[in-house]
């Protein structure tokens, strides 16, 4: 009978949402703010409580109980504010729970960013002294260690020069290969797999293999549902704060990707997986293509435009910004179109309606694409749904070349360029850009 | 479970003491903490240790030039130049080290949100990085004493103390401050400005001598004042007498290090949601 490693008893947390939450502020919400907050906080501080005005919270996790028996690598998947990350940061001490009791047997590593603490100026050797210190090993320990930290970042000839003078792939590499020199007895690590290129991110893989099979306990939160099957027998899935699934890494899988789709495919109006107060719902999005047709693929460069419909149980808006964030699949959010930006002011709106947002060109590459949507109304977060609509991008040939870019070797993006050359010393104009979608 | 060590993690209520057993494990992340901070300042300015006795220094030209020469400020006997400096060594390294812990929190936020280790650490390293600065400044003050012509006699064994002093209150003024800032960014604007009047409530320009009795020792709640008179005392053997202003210091220093501690332990349950 292996022992337990990790004991998790309804475990929770909750979070206060502030106003100072929301994302998108703008100057004149920020500037009523600082009149009206330093007399309530004042008041907050003096009877020595919280200081948080608001008195809205919600659950980030709730009543969160599982096991891990020692040497056990235990997955952890969920979409985009499921609860992952606040489970591990409760599990690695860097935030409170509010409810339940957690303990782990032995020395715990945790790992939520490669890299925390580097600094720019020190050299790579400084560097991993001081990554080694913060992630708990003794000096001695990164000493003895050092020579095969360096050889497994590949950039032994590097290792006296600062930090700032390398690429971005340079600095990942011996970030990464710090932590993986890491020997506790339970690991938590949250996505750090998503770093460096391809080559790379197998060989941290292969060593995370070889931590695993050493017979480390080890929670890894991943969005790379391949790495989490190569990785894990086990899985465990998170929705909402709350477990919902709890079996072999297959089994856990397939609910997810059944309940990715069930989600994406119920009506906007009828998720419950929102957050925000209840007097404004989006309840329906769609994509539409030029000539103004609803669409579930677009080509790239194309004219697209993002119809929200919302319904709100008050009157009359007032001070209304809204967001649309385009992600990947994997979660990884690519850009994001706002009002705040855009400086439009939705400083009144009718209580329902259709919002039109229109891009002059959809600037990404053939592919899978979902959004969350966002709103505000006065300063407070009034809707916001991860995964609410999902579309397809198709190749279009942009560049009229025949050729085009694609998400596995040239990213996400298609941007708009031209090439121009000079005789000798010429001088040498700016080259046209090929139009994108101009074909 | 096994016989390995248990981490437990459960909501705590209230407050709570200081887990020192805890602080002295993590005594090596708070050597690499204060060393980074000392071989980051040093490698970005181009005038590297320099600075260390360049603030002190050119404040006394300046306090020199129009408390001593044009205000005709007294200074117990001693060259004003000795002893504007004699304070301005000590104020410096608590002014710095003060607004160092203030900020820390905030500039540390990226660990903070990223790993766990005790939260105290954070200003403690903040103001232990202004000691390598202090042992800079203070040996060219020895340097200045002698050339001056003074012979420290046995009361320079109080320094060490008087120094750590010093410390102590930067650290309680920094924990309450690091603590505070993060919940009203205000005191990052507050700090600054203390610091200034801070430097003239406390017996720097001008001596303490001023002021008669009982005031003058009533003056050292101000702790600062403890450490001033302390240092001029020690070194230059001022006839002062500032035993008691050095317990009244040391106590309000201890108050203050104590409840800031305190604070900082009770809210730091939510720093990483705060920062």
């Amino acid at each position: 009978m292996p022992h337990t490693a990790i004991r998790v008893e309804g475990l929770g947390k909750r979070y206060r949402l502030g106003e100072g939450a929301l994302p998108y502020q703008t100057l004149r919400e920020q500037i009523v703010r600082a009149a009206v907050q330093p007399v309530r906080r004042l008041g907050a501080v003096l009877r020595g409580g919280s200081t948080f005005t608001s008195r809205e919270t919600f659950w980030a996790l709730r009543d969160v109980s599982f096991e891990v028996s020692e040497g056990e690598v235990l997955g952890v998947v969920g979409r985009n504010g499921a609860g992952k990350t606040t489970l591990l940061k409760l599990l690695s001490r860097i935030t409170e729970p509010t409810a339940g009791r957690a303990e782990i047997a032995g020395r715990v590593g945790s790992l939520l960013e490669v890299g925390t603490g580097f600094h720019p100026e020190l050299t790579g050797r400084e560097n991993v002294f001081l990554n080694g210190a913060i992630l708990g090993m003794k000096r001695a320990e990164t000493r003895a260690k050092f020579d095969r930290i360096v050889e497994f970042a590949e950039i032994t000839r590097f290792i006296d020069t600062p930090v700032k003078f390398y690429s971005s792939g340079m600095y990942v590499r011996l970030a990464f290969s710090v932590a993986a020199h890491l020997e506790p007895h339970v690991l938590l690590i949250d996505e750090v797999l998503a770093v460096g290129d391809a080559a790379f991110q197998r060989k941290c893989l292969g060593q995370m293999e070889n931590v695993a099979r050493e017979g480390r306990t080890v929670l890894f939160v991943s969005h790379q549902l391949s790495a989490v099957r190569q990785l894990c027998s086990r899985a465990i899935l998170i929705d909402g704060g709350r477990i919902t699934g709890d079996g072999s890494v297959e089994d856990v899988i397939e609910q997810y990707l059944a309940a990715t789709f069930e989600a994406a495919a119920t009506p906007l109006a009828e998720r419950t997986d929102r957050a925000g107060d209840d007097d404004f719902r989006f309840t329906a999005a769609g994509v539409f293509n030029r000539a103004g047709d609803p669409v579930s693929v677009i080509g790239s460069g194309e004219p697209v435009s993002f119809e929200l419909s919302y319904s709100s149980g008050r009157e009359r808006l007032a001070n209304v910004a809204m967001a649309i964030h385009v992600e990947d699949l994997l979660g990884r959010r690519l850009f994001a179109l706002a009002t705040p930006f855009t400086g439009e002011d939705f400083s009144t709106l009718p209580p329902e309606g259709r919002i039109r947002c229109t891009l002059p060109s959809l600037p990404l590459v053939a592919g899978e694409y979902k959004t969350m949507l966002w709103c505000s109304v006065n300063g407070r977060l009034a809707d916001r749904i991860y995964d609410a609509l999902r579309f397809s991008v198709v190749d279009a040939d942009v560049f009229g070349s025949g050729r085009s870019p694609n998400a596995r070797h040239h990213g996400n993006f298609i941007v708009p360029h031209g090439w121009r050359v000079a005789d000798g010393d010429a001088v040498l104009p700016p080259a046209r850009a090929r139009e994108v979608g101009a074909q | 479970m096994t016989a390995r060590a248990l981490t437990v993690i459960a909501p705590r209520r209230g407050w709570v003491g200081v887990d020192f057993a805890e602080l002295w494990a993590y005594r090596e992340l708070l050597y690499f903490l204060v060393w980074r901070d000392v071989k980051v300042r040093y490698k970005q300015t181009i005038l590297g240790a320099s600075w260390a006795v360049l603030q002190p220094l050119l404040t006394m030209v300046v306090f020199t030039l129009f408390f001593g020469r044009l205000a005709k400020m007294p200074s117990d006997g001693l060259p004003y130049p000795l002893f504007s400096y004699a304070a301005l060594v000590p104020w410096t390294f608590f002014a710095t080290g003060l607004t160092a812990a203030a900020g820390s929190l905030v500039s540390g936020a990226n660990l903070i949100r990223k790993i766990y280790f005790p939260r105290l650490l954070v200003p403690v390293a903040a103001v232990a990085a202004g000691g390598v600065d202090f042992a800079i400044a203070f040996a060219v003050l020895i340097g200045m004493v002698l050339v001056y012509g003074f012979v420290p006699g046995i009361a320079v064994l109080w320094l060490p103390l008087l120094a750590l002093l010093a410390l102590v209150t930067a650290l309680g003024v920094g924990t309450w401050a690091a603590a505070l800032n993060l919940q009203f960014r205000d005191v990052r604007y507050v700090v600054p400005f203390g610091v200034q009047l801070w430097l003239f409530a406390t017996p720097i320009a001008y001596p303490s001598s001023l002021l008669s009795e009982p005031w003058r020792t009533l003056y050292a709640v101000n702790p600062m004042v403890g450490v001033v008179e302390g240092f001029r005392w020690a070194l230059l053997g001022t006839a002062t007498r500032p035993g008691p202003m050095i317990a009244v210091s040391a106590a309000a220093a201890t108050l203050i290090l104590v409840t800031g501690v305190l604070y900082f332990r009770r809210v730091e349950r939510g720093f990483a949601d705060l920062v």
